[in-house]
């Protein structure tokens, strides 16, 4: 078989039904929202082909820029945790058996696809009044009476961590299953502990495949739009939850779009930075 | 010795932590009385049994296997020739649509979900239950495209050579010789856009939130009455099928190897 450019509208034909459902499904959607971005809404839930900027004006209020900030902060906030702890556990993961890898894989996979609806339902039962921990605190006499920890800044938080940390580790999990294991027992031989060598030789030679795995985690959090609903308090919403609230619930579309094409370059330009960043671990 | 004894504590803490939102629910899930209490008060099977006789929760799970199947189904159709072509082919240009599919993916869902509503809005088709299908596919096309593109590379190139050199033309060669090979990559490829679009919230949400009940949707919606067992027991429900396909996925197939090439694929 001869890997040569097709020719013909014989040998293209493969590709027209998939490149066909890309381009109608997903770039004309998509190009629909920029356009919708900078369309006029009309008062009754609709808009009309425009070209006004005053859906962007909006984002320099001082509510916009506090949604803003809080969205970022906690998605930061979010992936420093995730990465944390998940580097750490992944590297320890890649030295089990096989058997007990895939034992972990398949459970981790089974709580990354769980519904947002249903982590956000699992978390609030597990810190509510009747059913919650802090039953077991009061079992064991570390409280005197069950409360409700939900929702709050920490149980958002608590919500946000356990949703990113299969992600995280599924990330970080080719890149450390490829580190030459010949690496850390070097550094035991000459000498140091299996802390030091840790944090000496493996994270420094890492340290590329972290940045690149903190920014993915960043953008995964950022995406998040049940759990501020379902565990935070209004103030806690997030810029996803307000984009989901202008759609469908203020039926403001074109500020919707706005706040959506914001959101795509922000996430495009991460994205970007973290393509970069793993880039260099590889010719490194 | 002691490092080993802290490892294995806090991979045991770990996997507590994780389990735990999961434990609490299926505790709840069988009290006898309609409160959410744990632990449970007495013992009963009435909730479980519930998503299967209350027409709401039932037709809810139904119209979530149907959405899921025929999705994961179409996500296959759109990128089984598109990964064929760009291993059969020299085509740099073709990468443009690799991309595209991957794109999706990546961004934060409610940009895409907002895509689709415009989309359907647009062309008034907005609340048709066909269109979550087609949303679904596009969205998680990603999923077959890599574990595809994965198992057409791990296609030994000097098989199809032996084939071609004994007069047999591409569709023979993809039949007989291609199509074999890359069989555990097609269902992984189809399972994982299947438990991905059976667990979706928010493109189902904004593209037939108002006409169609998917099992996510009706959670959703039964959270705003008020807590009922009835989620609990649904909930464990979804958590063991998608535990499941997982667990066939790594029985039948590579799974260190799909997640393992996956990220170098991106």
């Amino acid at each position: 078989m001869i890997r040569r450019a097709p020719r013909g509208l014989a040998e293209h034909a493969p590709i027209l039904f998939p490149a066909l459902m890309l381009v109608v499904f997903f770039v004309i959607p998509f190009s629909l929202m920029i356009a919708v971005s900078v369309f006029r809404r009309v008062p009754g839930g609709f808009y009309e082909p425009d070209l006004v900027f005053a859906n962007y004006e909006r984002f320099l209020t001082a509510f916009f820029g506090g949604v803003m900030s809080f969205s970022l902060g906690l998605a930061a906030l979010v992936a420093a945790l995730a990465v944390g702890i998940a580097f750490p556990f992944t590297y320890r993961l890649v030295r089990l058996s096989r058997g007990a890898q895939i034992r972990w894989l398949v459970f981790l996979l089974s709580i990354l696809s769980l519904s947002e609806v249903i982590i956000g339902f699992a978390w609030s039962t597990l810190l509510s009044r009747t059913a919650g921990i802090t039953n077991l605190f009061v079992a064991l006499g570390l409280m005197a009476e069950p409360q409700s920890l939900s929702p709050s800044f920490g149980a958002l938080l608590a919500g946000l961590v356990y949703q990113a940390f299969p992600y995280t580790v599924l990330v970080l999990y080719p890149a450390l299953a490829r580190l030459d294991p010949y690496l850390e027992e070097a550094a035991r031989t000459l000498g140091s502990s299996p802390l030091r060598a840790f944090f000496t030789v493996v994270v420094p030679a890492l340290r590329n495949t972290i940045v690149a795995t903190t920014i993915m985690v960043f953008v995964f959090a950022l995406g998040s739009y049940l759990l501020p609903q379902l565990l935070g308090r209004p103030q806690h919403w997030t810029l996803s939850v307000l984009i989901t609230d202008q759609a469908i619930y203020q039926s403001n579309m074109p500020f919707a779009a706005a706040m959506a094409v914001f959101l795509v370059l922000v996430s495009l330009a991460l994205v970007g930075l973290a393509l970069l960043a793993g880039r260099r671990e590889e010719t490194a | 010795m002691l490092m080993r004894t802290l490892n294995s504590l806090a991979a045991g803490l770990i996997a507590l932590v994780l389990s735990a939102p999961i434990l609490v629910v299926a505790g709840v899930s069988v009290n006898e009385k309609k409160s959410l209490t744990f632990p449970p008060q007495g013992f009963s099977l009435s909730w479980y049994a519930e998503v299967f006789t209350d027409p709401g929760w039932r037709g809810a799970l139904v119209t979530s296997l149907v959405v899921a199947t025929l999705s994961a189904a179409l996500a296959v159709l759109i990128a089984f020739p598109l990964a064929w072509f760009l291993w059969r082919w020299r085509a740099p240009w073709a990468r443009a649509f690799e991309v595209l599919g991957m794109t999706p993916f990546i961004l934060p869902p409610v940009i895409t979900a907002l895509g689709f509503l415009s989309f359907w809005a647009a062309v008034g088709e907005y609340g048709s239950p066909w269109t979550v299908v087609v949303s679904h596919a596009v969205f998680f096309v990603t999923l077959p495209l890599v574990t595809l593109s994965l198992g057409f590379g791990a296609v030994d190139r000097s098989y199809v050579e032996a084939a071609a050199t004994m007069g047999a033309d591409d569709r023979t060669v993809l039949r007989t010789v291609v199509m074999p090979l890359v069989r555990p990559y097609v269902i992984s490829g189809f399972a994982f856009a299947f438990v991905l679009s059976l667990n979706e919230y928010i493109v189902a949400y904004m593209v037939v939130g108002f006409t169609l009940e998917t099992l996510p949707i009706k959670i959703f919606n039964a959270l705003r009455y008020g807590y009922t067992p009835t989620m609990a027991a649904v909930t464990v429900l979804f958590v063991s099928l998608t535990a499941l396909v997982f667990g066939l996925i790594a029985w039948f197939g590579d799974l260190p190897r799909l997640l393992g090439a996956w990220a170098k694929n991106d």
